[in-house]
């Protein structure tokens, strides 16, 4: 009978497509498609709050400088790595991350936490000549992030973009997109108000390259890279202890 | 089913696929390769079972053992802990100057203290604590804040213009930007400070405009460092007659410090490092041995 079915089966080009595609996509249904129905998937993060347009800018500056190539974002449960990156990384904070960027590979250090932990003016200088600060460092140069001006009008569509894809940014957000970008990177400016009223208080307002007047690609990829593992404190408390 | 036949060389059956005269005998699997089969198989039902295995809608089978990497992780580091805790608790209460009188400790302090160093100040500070432009160089000691280890401590601690609540804060005004000396008169001032220290004196400071730079210096700037230009600890300002400079002692760079003002930024490390992660990095830095210029 089974032989019977086989060779049935096996003449059958169509069926045996079906069949082997069936068969294939078990380990996924097994493995992947259950982890969105499991309530612990995704941990409660009731503080968590979005990418200002300014980082979201940088964050897209992230993805097409091919930073992810060298570092991840993602510190595994591995003592090693809490011990020397901080308090493992929870699905949660990646929430609002399309594409996530966790990374495999680690050419250059984990910066799932690199928020506040360095000044901007190091980030600044690092990222115009790695050398220049670190002498032993293999990373590329990225000086011309400080000469491009930062495109700005279609944060907006950026911003709407995401929304579609469940990042519950507002209308107003939406619609100020561009003037927050700006202002988040001048303090000085009649639009800075506007970025904390929208995106709260503990959003970072400053020169990020140093320079106000100026909006570059350095101030948002600066401004991304201070916010990495600052979205939410979610992961704090929980290692806390680990950390003391 | 006739399409098997007997292969009269080995008397073995064959498929009964035929490729050009070429037939495929039937070998049966190895009876290894069916014994290892059957022991996955079994191991996997054991994993189901002991190990977090089947999901069930919204939750799924935890497994006899509960294990859970999360908890297991939480464990290892509390394990470390413990381990560490033999000389980790002496250095949280022992004083600074009895942990560096304790050669021993010294030795744990030198060992955890260049991990700790390494992942977390030496990006800034150099691998060996030398700094670089704008990024003060530690194994000088040319303490801004003071050289015992509470002031070192409380720098790291509260980090510097710093968004810490109660950072430590400095700041060098922009002298020339904001009108409040003219081009002469940062000149004659910069004539002063190559006169008193150790500032590389390209352009020949003549006495005269060193002696009007001297008055300029006493009114505007010995408010913070000091009429003796030692610098002050108080106000995180720089000691201007030592070798050491922050951003650099050439003319071009201190008329850049002069005219446009500096403010650098050190971040606070309480939320990220221990109290005694941050008592072992003091105890570090102030053993950093100095480099010989």
């Amino acid at each position: 009978m089974a032989e019977f079915f086989h060779r049935k089966l096996e003449r059958n080009a169509i069926g045996f497509v079906v069949a082997i595609v069936a068969v294939a996509s078990i380990g996924g249904l097994v493995e992947i498609a259950p982890l969105f129905t499991i309530d612990e998937t995704v941990e409660d993060a009731p503080d968590m709050r979005v990418y200002t347009p300014l980082e979201l800018a940088g964050r897209n500056i992230y993805i097409r400088e091919g930073c992810y190539a060298c570092h991840s974002q993602m510190i595994r449960t591995l003592r090693d790595e809490v011990e020397r990156y901080g308090p493992y990384s929870l699905a949660v904070e990646s929430k609002y991350d399309h594409p996530m960027l966790w990374g495999s590979k680690r050419t250059g250090p984990d910066i799932a936490r690199l928020g506040d932990k360095y000044s901007d003016a190091w980030h600044v200088a690092h990222l115009i000549n790695p050398r220049d600060v670190v002498p032993e460092s293999v990373m590329p140069k990225y000086g011309w992030l400080a000469r491009n001006a930062l495109r700005t009008d279609d944060l907006g569509l950026h911003l709407k973009a995401m929304s579609r894809v469940g990042v519950p940014y507002t209308q107003e957000m939406i619609d100020n997109a561009t003037n927050d970008a700006f202002g988040q990177a001048s303090p000085d400016s009649s639009f800075a108000g506007g970025v904390t009223e929208r995106y709260g208080e503990a959003t970072h307002v400053r020169a990020f390259d140093g320079d106000a007047a100026r909006l570059t690609e350095m101030d948002a990829l600066v401004a991304y890279l201070q916010i990495l593992g600052k979205l939410t404190d979610a992961a704090q408390p929980k290692t806390a202890s680990a950390e003391e | 089913m006739a399409l098997e036949k007997r292969d009269p060389v080995t008397g073995r059956m064959t498929t009964g696929h035929e490729w050009n005269g070429i037939e495929e005998l039937e070998t049966p699997i190895p009876r290894v390769v069916i014994f290892f089969l059957v022991v996955t198989i079994l191991f996997s039902i054991g994993y189901w079972i002991f190990m977090p295995a089947w999901p069930l809608g919204w939750t799924y089978t935890k497994g006899l053992l509960g294990i859970d990497q999360r908890t297991t992780v939480e464990q290892q580091v509390e394990q470390a802990k413990a381990e560490r805790a033999v000389w980790m608790d002496q250095i949280e209460q022992m004083d600074f100057a009895t942990i560096q009188a304790d050669s021993a400790l010294m030795g744990v302090v030198q060992e955890a203290g260049a991990t700790l160093f390494g992942d977390n100040c030496a990006v800034c500070h150099g691998t060996r604590g030398t700094g670089g432009k704008g990024f003060p160089d530690l194994a000088a000691k040319a303490w801004l804040w003071g050289g015992d280890p509470e002031a070192i401590a409380e720098t790291i601690r509260v980090g510097i213009n710093s968004p810490h609540e109660e950072t430590r804060t400095s700041q060098m005004l922009a002298f020339g930007r904001d009108g409040m000396l003219d081009r002469t008169q940062i000149d004659d001032v910069l004539a002063y400070v190559q006169s008193i220290g150790t500032a590389s004196e390209q352009a020949q400071p003549t006495p005269e405009a060193a002696a009007r730079g001297s008055e300029i210096f006493a009114e505007n700037c010995a408010s913070c460092h000091g009429e003796d230009a030692k610098g002050m600890h108080d106000l995180g300002a720089p000691d201007l007659t030592d070798a050491s400079w922050i951003y650099g002692g050439d003319l071009q760079t201190l008329h850049t410090t002069v005219y446009s003002g500096r403010q650098g930024h050190m971040p606070a490390w309480e939320g990220r490092l221990s109290a005694a992660d941050r008592k072992i990095l003091t105890l570090y830095v102030l053993a950093l041995p100095q480099e010989k210029q």
